[in-house]
């Protein structure tokens, strides 16, 4: 902890808040029914893509999931974008084509949400394929749940990242179910981060909601990667308040995880820390509270006054060109 | 510009070798597309233990090093889906999908990322990738190596699809696909790697989306590609002496499609047979024939005429396979019923 400047404990900070603020807003909006589709809520697991992005810059790359709205945030996707494109508007990030799954900007390095599960390990690759080919110190991230661990695709990503000596971490995050289905169950390993042993490749398992955990693992697998010295895998394990998806009843659950996951939040877990050991005061985080409440209300602001997409756009950007 | 003959694999293998001179964001990666990956009397000594499975790629790593030609492990997946991410972040891959029949493990990364990213991004990322991909029945290589397929592809937006069917299409509309902003399947009969013709040096771009007429005609129009285009003009040639007149069509770009050339031949003949080695559903013979039944109806002397391979897997016996191709002999009687009928 003691090597995290102030200004970067306050960013942390700030990430973590403002997803939780935007995930519990868009549940609040989704609820009400002003939101179409279907979301998916990274709520509870705030320390994991902050830890890890707090490494990264804008060159650098990300692959994230279905539950990527964290992810985009970490990563420094602009919220009001980001709302817009919930909201399926013409200023969304996609043009409102993506919506919640597929929100990206790759200008920021975020490689888009995915809704398929296990989707972004390949694609991993090849953006980590282009930092080696062309040279360059680029680390790419791929986030990707336990449900995803159990996909051929996350098997072969590994293997190939590690012949290749790719510059990826592998972020595991066990939130503890595939969907409705417990990781105990349908995991073979005694844990994820076990997998890379058989990829020849460094694994390990941290608490994913002890910010500092996830910083301090992260932050050793992105420098390996930028050394050129091939890909890690860090297995995160949190939880999420929400369902898998918003609506989800959640009755795989009892209210007794509930209170333990409530006792461990990542949020409170940080600002505790870093309180009793003064390195920021109440009236700052207090301020940064604020500001993500006030980012919030005026990303949905925008997006509520942005026009919809014409419907001609319908037939826009599916090539490049296409006489 | 000087031409000389050619393979149909070796003019693949120059427009490759020509646009990685050219462009050094092409790499190229697939199974086996050097072969010997780290062992020394091979790799140690710069060279490839195939070269590709059938020997396209050869050469390559030798002149490009391993670094830019990269086996992969069998993991299609893994490896088209970096493919389409390395597109996407500032290089220009060339991915072989060993044989099309495979696309069935990989689907996903073809379909789900590589097609749709630039849609569901709003248009704010592009995906330069070419996939070869080899196709064809007639090597006795039965059910999971000899389809076609195409057609699978073509339904998808976001994909453009290329059949070639001679030395000089593939070598010039694969260097178009390679230059491509969007991705590009490019199918290579396996049949037609032995096929010689006259391939001009230096390169040059067949632009996608523009059919070849290869023979004039004024009674009916056939529209094909890849290797049934020389089964169709042989039989045209069998044609001529019986006093029929046929306007040969070679799609080369499934998609984009040349809708005029093919509409255009149509008001003139009059009459329409789409001869495909793929199946018949839902392919590339529905697709023309509901093209021309919509648009060119009113031009038309008899119902258009489907010459497919039939609603089958590719058989292995040697009978069998010969029947499920459709042949020259085929063509002429299909054309010859059709001219047979009143107009």
């Amino acid at each position: 902890m003691a090597d995290i400047s102030k200004e970067k404990l306050l960013w942390i900070y700030e990430r973590m808040r403002l997803i939780r603020t935007f995930e519990d807003r868009v549940a609040e909006l989704f609820t009400a029914g002003n939101l179409p589709g279907f979301v998916h809520l990274y709520a509870g697991e705030e320390a994991i893509a902050v830890g890890v992005c707090a490494h990264l810059t804008d060159r650098d790359f990300i692959t994230s999931t279905h539950r990527g709205h964290g992810h985009c945030i970490a990563k420094g996707v602009d919220v009001k974008a980001m709302m817009a494109e919930l909201y399926g508007r013409a200023t969304g990030s996609c043009k409102g084509k993506g919506g919640s799954m597929h929100i990206a900007d790759v200008g920021k390095g975020m490689l888009g949400a995915n809704g398929i599960v296990g989707g972004g390990g390949p694609l991993a690759c090849g953006s980590g394929l282009t930092a080696k080919v062309l040279g360059t110190d680029q680390v790419t991230t791929c986030f990707y749940g336990d449900g995803a661990a159990e996909q051929g695709t996350m098997h072969e990503a590994m293997n190939l990242a590690s012949i290749w000596k790719l510059p990826v971490v592998f972020v595991c995050e066990n939130n503890l179910f595939a969907e409705s289905t417990p990781w105990t169950y349908h995991g073979a390993s005694k844990s994820f981060a076990d997998r890379a042993t058989a990829y020849n490749m460094p694994g390990v398992l941290v608490d994913g909601t002890d910010l500092f955990a996830v910083y301090e693992a992260a932050g050793e697998a992105v420098a390996r990667a930028r050394r050129g010295e091939g890909p890690s895998l860090v297995e995160t394990k949190a939880f999420r308040y929400y369902g898998h998806f918003q609506g989800d009843a959640i009755t795989y659950r009892t209210e007794a995880d509930l209170a333990s996951y409530r006792a461990r939040d990542p949020i409170e877990q940080f600002r505790k820390r870093v309180l009793e050991r003064g390195l920021v005061s109440e009236a700052e985080l207090a301020e940064i509270d604020a500001r993500a409440t006030q980012t919030v209300d005026e990303a949905v602001h925008y997006a509520e006054q942005s026009p919809y997409p014409a419907v001609e756009e319908c037939l826009t950007d599916v090539y490049v060109s296409y006489p | 510009m000087t031409t000389r003959t050619l393979t149909f694999r070796e003019a693949i293998n120059e427009a490759i070798r020509l646009e990685m001179r050219r462009d050094s964001t092409v790499v190229l990666m697939g199974e086996d597309v050097a072969g010997g990956a780290t062992i020394p009397h091979i790799e140690g000594k710069g060279e490839e233990a195939w070269g590709g499975v059938l020997g396209v790629t050869k050469g390559l790593a030798t002149e490009f090093g391993r670094k830019r030609v990269l086996d992969t492990p069998i993991s299609e997946s893994a490896f088209i889906g970096a493919a389409v991410a390395a597109a996407a972040t500032g290089l220009r891959p060339i991915a072989e999908l060993m044989f099309v029949d495979f696309f069935g493990v990989t689907m996903d990364q073809i379909f789900n990322q590589g097609a749709k990213l630039r849609y569901m991004f709003g248009g704010k990322a592009q995906v330069p990738i070419v996939i070869r991909t080899m196709i064809g029945a007639g090597f006795r290589a039965a059910g999971q190596h000899s389809g076609c397929h195409y057609s699978v592809f073509t339904h998808m937006p976001g994909l453009k699809t290329v059949v070639p069917s001679t030395p000089h299409d593939a070598k010039g509309l694969l260097i178009a696909a390679i230059r491509d902003p969007d991705p590009v399947i490019f199918f290579e009969h396996k049949l037609l790697y032995d096929m010689t013709g006259e391939v001009p040096e230096g390169d040059y771009a067949i632009p996608l989306g523009v059919a070849d007429v290869k023979r004039q005609g004024k009674q009916v129009t056939v529209v094909t590609m890849g290797r049934m285009v020389h089964f169709v003009l042989e039989a045209a040639e069998k044609l001529a002496q019986a006093g029929i007149d046929v306007e040969v069509i070679d799609l080369r770009t499934p998609s984009p499609l040349d809708e005029k050339v093919v509409l255009d031949s149509v008001k003139k003949t009059h009459r329409l047979v789409v001869v495909d080695e793929d199946n018949p559903r839902c392919g590339m013979a529905t697709d023309i024939v509901a093209l021309v039944s919509e648009r060119a109806f009113d031009y038309l002397d008899a119902p258009p005429r489907m010459l497919t391979a039939p609603h089958t897997p590719v058989p292995f016996s040697a009978p069998l396979e010969d029947y499920y191709i459709p042949s020259v002999d085929k063509i002429v009687s299909t054309l010859k019923s059709l001219m047979a009928k009143p107009s």
